[in-house]
């Protein structure tokens, strides 16, 4: 497998760029957000009803909140430090300078 | 046959008039003052937008004037069944979350516009970067058009009844408009345009739900008037039929899959400055999907005020619920917010197509030394092209045809899963595999989609082919997913079999670290120079290629 894989031949980027990992045990938490909502016989009834609305809908909409809450929380607890977002800031702000003029 | 409500049309035409100076002024907005003549500007807006614009910008371009009309009038016809669109925009945010991080960042290094530009480049494929274009473009050209059947319906309520030419007129002038100040100021326009859309689809949500529900005697009232409905003679009233199940959640699945392979999404997500943004907009973009739930319910609301729709139209259900309980100020900001809401996903569709025309098609095969200029050029004349081509399409074929096209988009684009998504995991995958796999699976594909008749209410046949997307065997299963697994079987198949065979599988243009590159790093290319004409791939290894 790995044989048949040809590394990129440009010297110039394996120096530079450097080594970063989006792996992280939180990320499997997205997991919940995907199956969940799938699961059609956890809402598929009438009861109980909430404001009038059956079950089907209300908690669908439920799901909405879950998948929120659960792609924030991953990022919050995979994000960069703030020392490194500032940078991106930066690297942003600068080409916007460049580009003016 | 009532006359043209002249309260509607006066405020439906003032927004427009505001949003069509927000597009032309858009060119000089978010740094765009210098030069629009580069892809990169004119069909990524410069790679700049922070959080915000990149919220409504994808919101905008995700949740389109169709949906909004479409959702509920199946709501509206068919029951529990249409409100799969809140799972399916539920499931998608946490399912690309990493996924299309890692497209930003190597398109970021690369240089790529398209999600056809990765593929020729990691794959060392200009073959499977063309069907993944074609497929792109195919599967939006409908979607397009479709936009336009939001607002035709949004002018048959306000009162619009001619036919031929004068009926069509103010769809065309609205389209030729909207095709103007895309060429001027690409996707900048759009992008701009998007805070009034979404501020007045926000207005009018709220507004509805507040409302209509106290009008009709509330919640309860309107589920009963939904339930007596669907509840005869053999129907589960407001759940889903135990058949009805595996179809639905295959389908949410299904859809979620496919829509961040439509090329106008991935346009949507190159657009941000950085990766945060991307990942920000995971938990932001769901309040969409909240909405849209709550406009799902219309359909409901629609039964319970007993709301007829004109004619054979279903699709000016919603239209007709406002023009019923709305005053006509009202209605005319409601209408407004649906007309406007198609502009801005039509805007990014095209943008999106031109792109993947100009990299994919002119660039590769018509005019390999184009400079960044040419490209952009073509790209803007492209679009123009593109948006006359969805008018014709719904001025001169029954509209039914793009419906039926748009949800064979769904299938077909699925195709491009394993190339375009697992493509930014894994190099393993041979590109004669994924060739072979992406025709198993269009054959596959197209093939369950014709089969499936369409069913009258009693269950006669109505229609022989293209009946829907469920596919039937024992039970209903939605036919995207079962032909992308037959893509991935092939892909695998052939893949093993041509790495056994030692068949060559060219170089890959990208390095492991693109994968995860940051903005702040050297490696992501500066502003405004990335893509001087070489190929998508390594800058200075063009001889090595091919």
């Amino acid at each position: 497998m790995s044989t048949a894989t040809t590394p990129p031949g440009d010297p110039a980027t394996e120096q530079v760029a450097p080594h970063r990992s989006d792996r992280s045990p939180w990320n499997w938490l997205l997991l919940i957000p995907i199956v969940v909502p799938l699961l059609v016989p956890l809402y598929n009834a009438s009861s109980p009803t909430i404001f009038g609305w059956p079950r089907f809908y209300w908690l669908q909409l439920v799901f909405v909140a879950l998948g929120v809450a659960t792609t924030a929380l991953v990022y919050r607890m995979t994000r960069r430090s703030s020392t490194e977002r500032r940078a991106a800031q930066d690297a942003i702000a600068r080409d916007a300078r460049n580009r003016e003029g | 046959m009532r006359g043209i409500n002249a309260v509607e049309l006066t405020i439906v035409v003032v927004l427009f008039l505001v949003v069509t100076v927000m597009g032309f002024a858009a060119s000089r907005w978010q740094g765009g003052g210098k030069d629009q003549m580069h892809l990169d500007e004119w069909g990524l807006g410069g790679r700049s937008f922070g959080s915000w614009i990149t919220w409504f910008l994808l919101g905008g371009d995700l949740y389109t004037a169709y949906t909004f009309v479409a959702v509920p009038a199946l709501m509206f016809g068919a029951g529990a069944a249409g409100f799969f669109a809140v799972p399916y925009t539920v499931v998608i945010y946490p399912l690309v979350f990493l996924v299309v991080i890692r497209l930003w960042s190597v398109s970021h290094v690369r240089g790529f516009v398209t999600p056809a530009d990765f593929v020729r480049s990691r794959f060392d494929s200009p073959t499977m970067a063309l069907l993944v274009a074609i497929t792109g473009i195919v599967a939006t050209m409908p979607y397009i058009a479709l936009q336009l059947v939001g607002i035709s319906a949004i002018l048959k309520s306000i009162g619009f009844s001619g036919t031929g030419l004068a009926g069509d007129l103010p769809l065309l002038i609205a389209f030729l408009v909207l095709a103007i100040y895309t060429y001027n100021s690409g996707l900048r326009a759009p992008a701009l345009i998007a805070f009034v859309k979404d501020s007045l689809i926000y207005l009018t949500i709220i507004v509805a739900v507040i409302v209509i529900p106290t009008k009709l005697g509330g919640w309860s009232h309107i589920f009963g008037a939904a339930a007596t409905k669907f509840a005869a003679p053999a129907g589960a009233g407001v759940v889903l039929p135990a058949t009805g199940q595996l179809g639905y959640a295959t389908l949410a699945l299904g859809s979620a899959l496919a829509l961040f392979l439509y090329p106008h999404s991935i346009t949507g997500v190159l657009a941000a400055s950085n990766r945060d943004v991307l990942k920000r907009n995971m938990s932001a973009l769901p309040i969409y999907s909240l909405a849209l739930g709550l406009i799902a319910l219309l359909g409901y609301m629609a039964i319970a005020a007993k709301t007829k729709p004109i004619g054979t139209d279903g699709n000016t259900i919603v239209p007709e619920l406002f023009q019923q309980t709305f005053p006509s100020w009202f209605a005319g900001i409601a209408f407004s917010a649906i007309a406007i809401g198609a502009l801005v996903p039509a805007a990014i569709m095209s943008i999106a197509a031109a792109n993947l025309f100009t990299r994919n098609v002119y660039k590769e095969y018509l005019k390999k030394d184009a400079t960044p200029r040419q490209e952009a050029r073509v790209a803007k004349i492209t679009s123009l092209v593109v948006k006359l081509g969805a008018v014709a399409a719904i001025l001169f074929l029954n509209p039914q045809f793009s419906i039926d096209l748009q949800l064979i988009g769904g299938v077909i684009i699925l195709q491009t899963l394993p190339s375009v998504a697992l493509g930014l995991y894994t190099r393993w995958l041979h590109r004669g595999g994924l060739i072979a796999g992406w025709v198993a699976g269009m054959v596959a594909g197209l093939w369950m989609v014709y089969e499936i008749p369409k069913l009258n209410p009693d269950k006669t046949v109505a229609r022989a082919h293209f009946g829907g997307l469920g596919f039937d065997t024992k039970t209903t299963v939605y036919a995207g997913l079962l032909a992308v697994l037959v893509n991935l079987v092939v892909v695998l198949v052939v893949t093993a079999i041509l790495r056994a065979m030692r068949v060559a599988d060219g170089v890959d243009g990208t390095a492991d670290t693109d994968y995860t590159a940051e903005r702040e790093d050297p490696t992501v290319r500066d502003l405004p120079d990335p893509l001087a004409s070489t190929p998508p791939g390594l800058a200075g290894q063009a001889g090595l290629r091919r």
